[in-house]
């Protein structure tokens, strides 16, 4: 990627927030996420003590800097050496984790509705979602929840007019073109066609979540005696 | 040995300084709203700068002190009393177990602190006491304080006891007895998507006045005003720090504190430095602000005239 389609902008009086490619043009792109992946590589070593978090987004990465250990200008020239650095885009194309989803219109009510909408059966539509290998393009809205893109055009769906009270942990769900799998029980508004027993949060483990931004999710399909078996539960919505 | 609630008050919360580098899992930094009115409660007790206090929002809380210790309340005015005598505020107090600590409501500012010597024994959760009810982490299980809570601490026979002087107390709010005549001064660096927001919404946003609204929480002071809409509504979500002054299409600026998400797809103009959003956290509904540019030069000497201040200030011994 030429780094003339990156640019620095202040956030706060200790954060720059850096962007990746044009970020009017609203495109989600796997190649833009892999050189934010390993931009954030680059960022953790450059600033390593200085660093206070990161926040790696679609075509964004917000840096927080600690401003008892740099100012703003060493934040600033770190970054812009970083971005001047040619080669640093490896080939790091993130861990492949595979995900099991219990496919169901039960507990998945909005599938039907996705396979009617694209004028597909269920059977389909299940292919189609576990077919496509997404990738984690930001982690955010609550702890453990990750964005995964891009969902085939067929199965994108708006988020509900009127959003649910409250959605189950392990809930897989499609919103425009993107997918998620909902950590904890919260509220929520996007279209649910399934139930996953892989926790995407875990407090009490290490690491916390699964997947982290820049890895590749795939789907798989599984019954519902697999489901309860890798320890997944059953509520009604 | 501990300190046990016998009321918990609106809105009580353990806190330390926040949970840092824990993003890249979407947990957000929680900590004090007023972080300074904190850190005074910790200086006055000889604590570590981030040992865990108690937020109360708008006051209520009463304590059974169940070990010997002192504590010390900062932030909104309210009155405090051991065992029905009343007590000074920005002051450390000795109690023994038994004794009981009763905290009244705000009259003017609504966030205080209450510490202890040697602060609240908290099993960190990511590194962190501070409590993030929406992420149920930190304090006691995520949840704000309930009647008959255990808040476990050590004990503390003997520790010098120290007060600021009431010349060096802050003013809070505009509401009740210290009302200032005068707007509350947010200073704000233009960034993120300022450039996006017209010249004239940009100058209609640094001369009018914005007043606080009554829906506003720990993740976010909703103002009510002029509205400033952004012209390109569309965006692809991003990182949003703390201050970060968010509008979304009605127009109407939201100026995200402490419990914010920690990514979000609104226009931002920009963000107040911590600073005010302490100082905006004390604020009522009602109470008015306005908002003014500064750059980073600006924000780095403020920020060192108010450290050095807070470092450089004496505190009064108190003799027993």
């Amino acid at each position: 990627m030429n780094t003339s389609q990156t640019h620095i902008e202040i956030a706060s009086e200790n954060s720059y927030i850096v962007y990746f490619g044009d970020p009017d043009s609203l495109q989600i792109s796997p190649e833009v996420s892999a050189v934010i992946a390993a931009t954030c590589e680059q960022i953790k070593q450059r600033f390593s003590v200085r660093l206070i978090d990161l926040v790696a987004s679609y075509a964004s990465v917000l840096v927080i800097y600690d401003t008892h250990l740099c100012d703003h200008l060493w934040a600033k020239n770190a970054l812009r050496s970083i971005l001047n650095t040619p080669e640093k885009h490896s080939e790091n194309r993130g861990q492949l984790v595979k995900i099991p989803v219990f496919y169901s219109t039960k507990y998945g009510p909005e599938l039907a509705l996705l396979a009617e909408n694209a004028g597909l059966s269920i059977a389909q539509v299940i292919d189609i979602h576990s077919a496509t290998e997404y990738r984690v393009y930001a982690i955010g809205f609550a702890p453990g929840f990750a964005y995964l893109g891009e969902v085939d055009e067929r199965l994108a769906a708006p988020r509900l007019s009127t959003p649910r009270l409250k959605v189950p942990a392990g809930a897989v769900a499609i919103a425009d073109r993107q997918t998620a799998v909902y950590p904890a029980s919260s509220p929520g508004g996007w279209n649910l066609i399934g139930l996953c027993p892989t926790p995407m949060f875990n407090p009490e483990k290490q690491p916390h979540m699964p997947v982290t931004v820049g890895d590749r999710v795939q789907f798989f399909a599984i019954d519902e005696p697999q489901y309860l078996l890798m320890g997944g539960l059953l509520h009604e919505l | 040995m501990s300190f046990k609630v016998l009321q918990p008050g609106l809105l009580s919360l353990i806190q330390d300084l926040g949970r840092f580098g824990q993003h890249d899992i979407g947990l957000t930094t929680g900590g004090p709203l007023d972080s300074e009115a904190f850190l005074w409660a910790n200086r006055i007790l000889h604590n570590e700068s981030n040992a865990c206090a108690i937020e109360l929002s708008f006051g209520g809380l009463q304590l059974l002190v169940q070990t010997d210790s002192y504590f010390c309340v900062t932030g909104a005015g309210l009155d405090i009393s051991v065992n029905g005598v009343n007590k000074a505020l920005w002051t450390s107090h000795k109690v023994v177990s038994g004794d009981e600590i009763k905290l009244g409501y705000s009259s003017h500012g609504c966030r205080s602190y209450i510490g202890i010597a040697g602060g609240f024994n908290i099993n960190p959760s990511f590194g962190s006491g501070a409590t993030v009810m929406r992420e149920k982490v930190g304090g006691l299980n995520g949840a704000k304080l309930a009647a008959n809570d255990i808040l476990p601490c050590a004990k503390t026979a003997e520790l010098a006891r120290q007060a600021l002087p009431e010349s060096d107390w802050p003013l809070y709010g505009q509401q009740g007895s210290n009302k200032q005549e005068s707007d509350a001064v947010l200073h704000l660096l233009p960034g993120y998507q300022h450039h996006l927001f017209d010249s004239t919404t940009r100058a209609r946003f640094f001369n009018s006045q914005y007043t606080v609204t009554d829906r506003s929480d720990r993740m976010g002071m909703r103002l009510e005003g002029p509205a400033v809409p952004c012209p390109s509504e569309k965006m692809l979500s991003e990182g949003i720090c703390l201050g970060a002054v968010q509008v979304p299409a009605d127009g109407q600026p939201i100026v995200l504190l402490n419990d914010r998400q920690t990514i979000g797809g609104y226009p931002k103009i920009g963000a107040i430095i911590a600073r005010d959003t302490a100082q905006l956290a004390q604020l009522r509904p009602g109470d008015t602000v306005h908002f003014e540019a500064i750059d980073l030069f600006q924000a780095h000497t403020i920020n060192t005239l108010a450290q050095l201040k807070f470092n450089a200030t004496p505190l009064l011994y108190l003799k027993d």
